[in-house]
């Protein structure tokens, strides 16, 4: 058994300059969103802190800017290096949170779907099929409005976030039941398999303790890369204002929130979470290309 | 080898067949008028094994032997026919008899890449049918168990930490042996166990099979299309030819004194040091597409004693001399 040092994924890992970097990016800043409360310097969710005579204040090393707020503040005197840090965490929480239920929904589908075969297979593969014919932040906003309309009104803020998981998550559990429903079809017929069956083995203990770890490793790939998109998703449905409430900021609301003020010259209100969410998503997704070239028997 | 024969059959497969259904999806169908198709894999083969004996089935590739290999362990049904182990019938038992009789039997695959787990250790694969049948109380019964069985097949019992992946096609195959007799199995079915080794792998594992018919009174009923190992281990032999036996006989009466024309042929295509030279009759023809095989006598477009007969009438197995022989030209003398 070798550690994972000698591994030939650390080693694939340790050779590209660009992934180490990315690593190290992507990991920073998940240690410090989700460090918030520990490092922010002020904490935007209470509301009672907040002065709105410190509002529109510029980066510190404009004119006007304030030591105090290094990165200036919204409109509504909140920190924005606290708001973005905060908001950071919002954002990678609930798109780890939706990439594990499209995860848990789409592997669990999948197996079904190419161990049973038959009906079922096609039954699930044909649902499939019709989500994919829309794009998936349709199918969030379909997903996100029916939520909505069952929810009382009065509890929306309260739940929001796990609507925006909810409809997220549903959005994206196809590519893992394909993924996962072609590598079963392959395993199904491996002579282990039948080993198994053999010996009366239940149905369920042959997908999960025999075919489900042999399907995992595009799993994790897929899932790395979803991750990506998840974030971008969550932001985009933020930005549209049915993602978190104001009051509580993800980074998508942010950049909502300075997108107004963009024009009359408040351009860090909106460039700042911008540029975070654009280094995160960029980070997760070279780890995820550098993930699948090193999973990637053909390409080593 | 000796073999210890009792009048009762052990297994015995009464008239067994198997149908694929290989037809296009329902639309397709619909679209273009096409009928059904169904392949006969297995299309009526009895045979019977008795105890402690090795029955080998030999044929060329597609003839339906590793079927057969299936259907004797449960792993296919029956399309028609059935197959007794022990006097029982197990498709018509309840689950709780069938795990008793299943315990009784296992099987030795061919693809000694594909049949181990490859994310399993080597003790977790041994261990699977002892956990399954609730073999080995406790963890560490279980793990002296195990390393018994991989001891007794020729490994060390610290291989039982390794993956599949750290061994050989021949030492992989042991693992398989190990895991098929965890069970304490009186029947194996082993279906071209050793097809997929080196030459000179493949005779360790047969002498290994062997050594443990003799030690535990195994029952084999061993699939291959290789006729010296068939010759080495078996005491009787079936020949397939598109999912029918042809010729059942003693191994001894079968190699010396084939009767069936393909049995012949089979035999006459084995490559011989001590014969080289020996002007050989070439086998003529292919094998039939088995989606649409010949009327009468599968094997009439390539024998040359067919006749009117043979091509319009399916012969039966019947005892003609020492061996059983399904052929029409034996059963009139014309060979």
């Amino acid at each position: 058994m070798r550690g994972w040092r000698d591994s030939d994924l650390w080693y694939s890992f340790t050779r590209s300059r660009i992934t180490v970097a990315a690593a190290a990016v992507a990991g920073t800043m998940v240690l410090a969103a989700f460090l918030a409360p520990l490092i922010a310097p002020y904490d935007p969710f209470d509301l009672a802190s907040l002065d709105l005579l410190d509002a529109h204040i510029p980066p510190v090393w404009l004119e006007d800017g304030e030591a105090r707020f290094p990165i200036g503040t919204d409109d509504q005197g909140r920190d924005l290096l606290s708001a973005i840090l905060y908001g950071a965490r919002i954002s990678i929480g609930v798109g780890i949170a939706s990439v594990l239920l499209s995860l848990f929904v789409g592997v669990g589908l999948g197996l079904v779907s190419g161990y049973a075969g038959g009906r079922i297979d096609a039954f699930i593969m044909r649902v499939a099929d019709i989500q994919l014919s829309f794009p998936a932040i349709l199918i969030a906003l379909l997903v996100n409005g029916v939520l909505r309309g069952i929810l009382p009104s009065e509890r929306q803020d309260d739940l929001a976030i796990y609507v925006l998981v909810l409809s997220i998550g549903i959005s994206g559990w196809v590519q893992y039941a394909r993924t996962v429903r072609g590598s079963a079809l392959v395993e199904k017929n491996k002579e282990y398999v039948q080993a198994a069956r053999l010996i009366g083995i239940s149905s369920a203990s042959i997908m999960l303790r025999h075919i489900l770890p042999n399907a995992m490793g595009p799993v994790l790939v897929i899932a790395t890369i979803h991750l990506a998109v998840a974030i971008i998703t969550e932001a985009t449905l933020s930005f549209l204002g049915i993602g978190v409430p104001p009051t509580e900021p993800s980074l998508g609301t942010l950049i909502r929130i300075g997108n107004d003020f963009l024009f009359s010259g408040e351009w860090w209100v909106t460039i700042f979470p911008g540029a975070a969410l654009a280094v995160l998503v960029l980070s997760v997704n070279l780890l995820g290309d550098w993930l699948r070239d090193a999973l990637n028997p053909k390409l080593r | 080898m000796p073999s210890i024969r009792s009048s009762a059959d052990f297994v015995a497969a009464e008239a067994v067949a198997r149908h694929f259904d290989v037809s296009k999806p329902w639309l397709s169908r619909a679209i273009e008028q096409s009928p059904r198709v169904f392949l006969k894999a297995v299309d009526g083969v009895s045979f019977s094994v008795a105890k402690g004996e090795t029955l080998a089935l030999v044929g060329e590739s597609g003839c339906g032997k590793s079927t057969v290999a299936r259907l004797v362990v449960g792993l296919y049904r029956p399309t028609s026919g059935r197959v007794l182990f022990d006097g029982l019938d197990l498709t018509g038992l309840p689950a709780a008899e069938r795990a008793r009789s299943r315990r009784r039997m296992q099987m030795i695959f061919q693809d000694p890449y594909a049949s181990l787990n490859p994310r399993w250790r080597v003790n977790d694969i041994v261990a699977e049918p002892l956990r399954a049948f609730g073999l080995a109380k406790g963890r560490s019964e279980l793990s002296g168990r195990v390393g018994d069985l991989l001891l007794q097949v020729g490994l060390s019992p610290a291989d039982g930490e390794k993956y599949p992946h750290e061994f050989s096609g021949g030492q992989r195959q042991r693992i398989s042996i190990a895991r098929a007799l965890s069970s304490n199995p009186e029947f194996l079915v082993c279906d071209e166990p050793t097809s997929a080794l080196d030459v000179s792998v493949q005779a360790q594992i047969l002498n290994l099979m062997r050594d443990l018919q003799d030690e535990l009174g195994l029952t084999y009923l061993f699939i291959s299309h290789n006729l010296a190992a068939v010759r080495h281990i078996s005491d009787r032999v079936g020949v397939m030819y598109l999912g029918r036996i042809v010729e059942i006989a003693d191994s001894g009466t079968l190699f010396s004194a084939p009767r069936h024309p393909y049995t012949q042929m089979l035999l006459d295509a084995i490559p011989d040091l001590a014969m080289s030279g020996h002007a050989r009759e070439p086998m003529g023809g292919e094998v039939p597409n088995p989606l649409d095989p010949p009327p009468g006598c599968h094997f009439h477009p390539r024998c040359p004693f067919a006749n009117a007969r043979c091509r319009a009438e399916t012969p039966a197995l019947k005892q003609h001399g020492p061996a059983q022989t399904a052929c029409h030209a034996v059963e009139e003398g014309r060979i």
